[in-house]
């Protein structure tokens, strides 16, 4: 039943086939030389590739982190200086606003003054104007009556301006005590 | 065929006046399947050249197209690069390893698949326990040692890597030196092939063994007990056996990286 086998007898099997040794030598370079030259290499580099993506995620991650972080703090920043900024320019038209109503104030005064002065400067202009047609009229009846009274005309003019004069500074002396 | 098939082809049995096919040497030569100008091809050759295809031919389509996500062979392929290129290559040599991966990986995969032809149906023969597997790459492990010895050293640092210890008493330094150099440079290399091919021959001896056995005992008697008992052992042998493929694979490819650890480290 063991024709099968090879027929002569058994060998020591400690001395090793030289047709064997050269294909398993063969075998084993057409192994080594497809993987270590190609397969490898290629696995090599996208488990590389896949590291640089991983790692590359998560520091795109951590940049996002910290520029929101940023935001944040920008926003934060520009919110407390906004807050300022409305405390500052309500203070400003406080502040404003009482200088307009003291202005105001200050120039509703002036007006009045103003206003009051010249109220006072025309009263006196009529005054004056009053009391010069006074003069005259006051002059020219009085002269009348006394032409009518005294039965002669006091026309000459030089006569009539002098008694005027003296008729109306009788009357100023009047006015004067009586002030 | 293997001395088991064709076992199986017989009507050899206890009871019909045969004697027990036990099985010995004999059972690991093979009558060569073709020959060639007086080159004989026999069956562990064609299962160390169909190893070699397996291994080519499942990391020719796990790698050859590799994407960034991998698919599920290029997942069990990065698995098995992985574990060479972790737990062996920077393991043992370092940071110098990755330069060793393919060496370390081609040896692995090709071991470990010519031990698993061990229980495949059909091959039921690991290539790796006629001798001549493991003394190739023994010796190409060796060739490596010896080189990156030299390599790294010069003349003078690559023996005295191999042969000289520091700080001995006078007396002990040639016997050390003699030792050393046995140890490195003899008993490396033989126990590095020994230990796979033995470990091969042993298991599929022991599985030949029980299963030549269950079949001879296999008669209208109460040996048919002893018969199914020595099936469970051949079952439980081969169970045992995928453990041992591996670990001796493991082991020829964990040595090959001391050995190169050992030739690039600074002298001792």
């Amino acid at each position: 039943m063991m024709t099968f086998l090879a027929e002569e007898g058994a060998q020591n099997p400690l001395i090793p086939d030289t047709v064997e040794l050269v294909v398993g030598l063969i075998a084993f370079f057409i192994v080594f030389g497809v993987l270590g030259k190609k397969l490898l290499p290629t696995i090599q580099k996208t488990l590389d590739e896949r590291q640089d993506a991983i790692e590359g995620g998560l520091e795109r991650a951590q940049e996002a982190q910290t520029e929101a972080n940023q935001t944040l703090e920008q926003y934060k920043a520009q919110l407390a200086e906004a807050r300022h900024e409305a405390a500052r320019i309500t203070e400003q038209a406080r502040e404003q606003g009482a200088a307009i109503i003291a202005e105001m104030r200050e120039e509703g005064q002036r007006q009045r003054d103003a206003i009051i002065a010249a109220g006072h400067t025309q009263t006196e202009a009529d005054r004056r104007q009053v009391t010069v047609a006074l003069r005259q009229e006051v002059g020219r009846m009085a002269t009348d009556l006394a032409g009518r009274v005294v039965g002669e005309s006091l026309e000459d003019s030089a006569r009539q301006s002098r008694v005027i004069d003296r008729f109306l500074e009788e009357l100023e002396e009047k006015a004067e005590a009586a002030r | 065929m293997s001395a088991l098939t064709l076992l199986a082809n017989t009507d050899c049995h206890i009871n019909a006046g045969c004697a027990f096919p036990a099985p010995g040497l004999h059972s690991f030569q093979y009558k060569p399947i073709f020959s060639v100008g007086g080159i004989e091809f026999t069956k562990p050759m064609l299962l160390a050249v169909i190893c070699m295809v397996i291994v080519v031919g499942f990391f020719w389509a796990a790698f050859n197209k590799p994407k960034l996500v991998p698919g599920k062979l290029q997942l069990v392929g990065e698995i098995g690069y992985n574990f060479i290129a972790k737990s062996i290559a920077t393991e043992v040599i370092g940071k110098k390893g990755k330069q060793y991966i393919p060496f370390l990986m081609s040896i692995f995969f090709f071991v470990w698949l010519m031990n698993i032809m061990s229980i495949i149906p059909l091959a039921q023969f690991p290539a790796t326990s006629r001798f001549a597997f493991p003394v190739a790459l023994a010796l190409l492990v060796f060739v490596t040692y010896m080189f990156l010895t030299f390599k790294t050293h010069g003349l003078k640092g690559g023996v005295k890597n191999l042969v000289w210890i520091e700080g001995l008493p006078k007396p002990l330094v040639p016997l050390i030196i003699l030792l050393e150099f046995i140890q490195n440079v003899i008993t490396r290399p033989f126990t590095l092939a020994v230990r796979l091919w033995a470990n091969m021959f042993a298991g599929h001896m022991l599985i030949v063994m029980f299963s030549a056995a269950a079949w001879y005992l296999v008669t209208p008697s109460f040996l048919s007990v002893v018969a199914g008992g020595s099936l469970l052992l051949a079952i439980g042998m081969t169970a045992f056996e995928v453990l041992i493929q591996f670990l001796q694979a493991y082991i020829f490819t964990l040595l090959a990286a001391i050995y190169i650890s050992g030739a690039l480290e600074e002298a001792h």
